[in-house]
């Protein structure tokens, strides 16, 4: 076990480095200078030199990473170059957004998906079974920004009782900051829901055709029992899979349901740092989505450990 | 209503939640023009709150008049007003400006306004560090005196008829030395706005400056926030649900219908200084030819391209000028759409059998509808147009701008009366012309308003007789506001969203 945390972690340091070197990379050779974008057209060229020596621009590539990377070591993330504040404090603000957002869509995700899923295999080719069926495909391929779009109309342009977008901050209380994260929440979940109700399906389906399901059934238990006890815990490893990834998606890729709703999130902030050629941003953005995603990936394999005592078996 | 109660039937009690519904609705509204703040929506967030040191238009547009004033100032109808400097007097030969400044200013720290301010504040846009977006325009100035504390004495190496003008620029607001470092997140102004928040992607509060120094105009709102939505629907959906009161500058053409079945909301169309141009690079074949840009200008029927690109909201323009601007003469009669003459005077430069070129468009909605509109327009005289989609601003200020590797492009043109950006060399249109060059620096050698409207005049004609770039139309100022919400300004001859008049009407 502790041999496979520090292997994670190394594993996790490297990636981190490997990918911060890159941004920069990519950054450097994307066309556009972040200094001519904020001084505008009708900049000088003296001006805009002396705001690159400001922003230290002037340094060759390889000098400001070493400088950025040092900077790290020590704690200091660096400052936004459009916002001119600290950026570890910038993505903060957003995570306080974007986290409880996520966290959310995957519950509202897994209470209608899982039931919906089971209930889908138990009654396969039945007509529970169909109308799962055709619910999750519509719900996969409907954008969410588009279900986005019809539940402010509904229900703050037409009804009047959910905010049309916006933030109020948890500082004006758990109650309109809940109001305000629900229908993006609901418009997120709804195509994750139907992937993972065709997951759910799917992998039940299989248990349920194995041996020890029959032997289960054929000894007398009920099928709600078999189904719950015998097949729901075997069937769980690929929902789990799918529910990681859908979790490190909803961080990452929220940007369009952001924009509609208007919520300041991460997404929000790593499309508008792109544009604007904020490298320290985007590079602080990119490094937390990897550490996301890797973390994430060994949460998952953890859940396995848990679900499945064979692994653990092999553990020992 | 009592006859309704004897018999509930099932309607008409949906009847009664409907009337309770209205009378709740509109009790409301009583309550909400009684109050005494606004929230102003903008697309755009500024990046960092001090316009005089990065160029974003977003940044004066919560600041300028707001939080920060200059010596000068420019009012609604584009006329330069005194502010700080309440009077001053222009020696003959034009080359020494007395500034008279106003006594008793403080800036919102309490730090005291007087003619060493002053200097520091155009010391600072003009000094070798300076990175002042519109640095140039105090490039004429040689020195800057304070005889006292209440006067102050520009001495210039050459006549700026304009300087007046550009002093009164959201990039030329007067800055104290305490503060001027951290006004970009914390900005330190003697408007009549105080700066109190800005929650980063959300919005920046205001409040009102109790000590302003002059009463009569003096904020009515106790407080205003902007806030920053980027999706145009989303700007609607916040209108219609009353979480913004007023969109100043609302982000779609094609929504602005959808407001009209609202009793509460009231649009209103002005103009913008946003000139919707196709710069040409002049340098390169076949634009060096003034019969190939004459000939693809009478291609276009500027007012087909306003309604397909922009619901018909806009106004042609035939020269870099808008209807704001001051000598403005409409010269889209110069080149009016014409495909055969169009046709006729290709043929004559060489190209009987049409062309073929690449126009790079931002990904805007505005360059990218125009740039299609173009492409259909062309087609009729034969002309082939490709549209490759340039990422604006990174990449097209790069590719574009810079390096001027480009056929034709198409972008707004923001800034106000910015008519010499085709004598600047180098600049991305490649446009020289040195009888053109000569007027404007007439111009800035007179400073007599009536002189200078005339020069600016001939400047429109000749563009539009060389046609550097094709000249499409001016964006429309689309605001769409609370119908009781009154003193927001309808044109917008500088980039603002000025608020000191705004106020409930009852």
């Amino acid at each position: 076990m502790i041999a496979l945390i520090s292997r994670r972690l190394a594993g996790l340091i490297v990636t981190l480095l490997l990918v911060s070197a890159l941004i920069f990379a990519v950054m450097g050779l994307l066309p556009g200078d972040p200094a001519s974008i904020i001084l505008g057209t009708s900049a000088s060229p003296d001006t805009l030199a002396a705001l690159q020596k400001e922003m230290g621009l002037d340094q060759p590539l390889i000098v400001r990473y070493f400088g950025w990377l040092f900077g790290v070591l020590k704690g200091d993330f660096g400052r936004s170059y459009t916002y001119g504040v600290p950026v570890a404090g910038l993505i903060a603000e957003r995570l306080v957004v974007t986290v409880p957002l996520a966290l959310m869509a995957i519950v509202i995700s897994v209470v209608i998906a899982i039931p919906l899923g089971v209930q889908a295999a138990r009654h396969q080719n039945g007509p529970v079974d169909w109308i799962a069926g055709l619910v999750s495909h519509i719900s996969i391929a409907v954008p969410a920004f588009w279900v986005g779009l019809l539940l402010i109309i509904l229900f703050s342009t037409m009804l009047g009782w959910m905010p049309a977008g916006g933030f109020p901050g948890w500082s004006a209380g758990l109650g309109p900051a809940f109001r305000a994260l629900l229908l993006p929440a609901i418009a997120l979940a709804l195509p994750q829901a139907g992937v993972l109700t065709r997951v759910t399906r799917s992998a039940v389906l299989e248990v349920m055709n194995e041996d020890y399901v029959r032997t289960a059934l054929s000894k007398g238990l009920p099928q709600g029992r078999a189904l719950w006890q015998h097949a729901f815990p075997n069937a769980l490893i690929p929902v789990v899979t799918i529910l990681g990834l859908q979790f490190t998606f909803l961080i990452a890729g929220a940007v369009l349901v952001e924009n509609v709703f208007n919520l300041p999130g991460l997404g929000q902030l790593a499309y508008k740092a792109l544009s604007q050629r904020d490298v320290v941003v985007m590079q602080m953005v990119v490094l937390f989505f990897s550490a996301l995603v890797i973390t994430m990936n060994f949460i998952v394999d953890l859940a396995y450990l848990v679900i499945d005592p064979r692994l653990r078996a092999g553990m020992r | 209503m009592l006859a309704v109660s004897t018999a509930l039937t099932r309607r008409a009690a949906l009847g009664l939640a409907l009337v309770g519904g209205l009378m709740l609705a509109t009790q409301q509204h009583a309550e909400a023009a009684a109050k005494a703040t606004a929230t102003i929506g903008m697309a755009i967030e500024p990046t960092g709150l001090d316009p005089t040191i990065a160029a974003p238009v977003a940044i004066g547009q919560v600041t300028w008049q707001n939080i920060f004033e200059g010596l000068t100032t420019v009012d609604k109808n584009g006329k330069v007003q005194p502010q700080l400097a309440e009077s001053w007097t222009i020696s003959p030969d034009g080359l020494t400006y007395t500034f008279k400044l106003r006594q008793g200013v403080k800036f919102h720290d309490g730090e005291a306004f007087d003619s060493s301010v002053a200097k520091f504040a155009i010391d600072r846009a003009r000094g070798a560090d300076s990175v002042n977006p519109q640095k140039r325009y105090f490039a004429s100035i040689d020195t800057v005196e304070t005889p006292d504390a209440s006067t102050l004495v520009l001495k210039l190496k050459q006549p700026a008829g304009s300087l007046l003008y550009w002093l009164g620029w959201p990039s030329s607001v007067i800055v104290a030395p305490k503060s001027a470092e951290n006004n970009k997140t914390t900005p330190v102004g003697t408007g009549p706005f105080k700066f109190v928040s800005w929650a980063k992607g959300t919005k920046v509060d205001l409040a009102r400056n109790a000590d302003y120094w002059n009463k009569a105009g003096a904020a009515k709102l106790e407080t205003a926030t902007f806030r920053f939505i980027g999706d145009a629907q989303a700007q609607a959906a916040a209108l219609k649900a009353g979480d913004v009161d007023a969109f100043p500058e609302f982000g779609a053409p094609e929504l602005m219908a959808s407001f009209a079945g609202d009793n509460r909301l009231a649009t209103v169309i002005g103009n913008t200084e946003l000139k919707v141009v196709a710069g040409m690079n002049n340098a390169k074949k076949p634009f060096d030819d003034k019969r190939v840009r004459q000939a693809l200008m009478m291609a276009v029927d500027r007012q087909a391209v306003v309604d397909g690109a922009w619901s018909g909201l806009g106004t042609p323009i035939g020269s870099h000028y808008t209807p704001n601007d001051r000598g403005f003469k409409d010269l889209t009669g110069v080149y009016p759409h014409d495909a055969e003459k169009a046709k006729k005077l290709l043929a004559e430069a060489g190209y009987p059998n049409g062309l073929t070129f690449t126009i790079k468009a931002p990904q805007m909605a505005y360059a990218q509808r125009s740039a299609q509109m173009l492409q259909a327009l062309f087609a009729d005289i034969g002309v082939t147009l490709n549209i490759e989609t340039t990422e604006f601003p990174a990449k097209w200020v790069a590719d574009v701008f810079k390096a001027g590797n480009y056929d034709m492009t198409i972008v707004a043109h923001a800034e106000a009366m910015d008519i010499d950006i085709y004598a600047r060399d180098p600049y991305y249109f490649n446009y020289k012309n040195p009888a053109f060059n000569d007027i404007l620096k007439k111009v800035e050698a007179t400073s007599d308003p009536k002189e200078q409207e005339a020069l600016y005049g001939q400047a429109q004609t000749i563009l539009a007789q060389d046609v550097p770039a094709l000249f499409l139309f001016v964006m429309p100022k689309l605001g769409v506001w609370d119908k009781k919400l009154k003193g927001l300004w309808e044109n917008e001859p500088i980039p603002s969203n000025v608020l000191s008049e705004v106020q409930w009407a009852e």
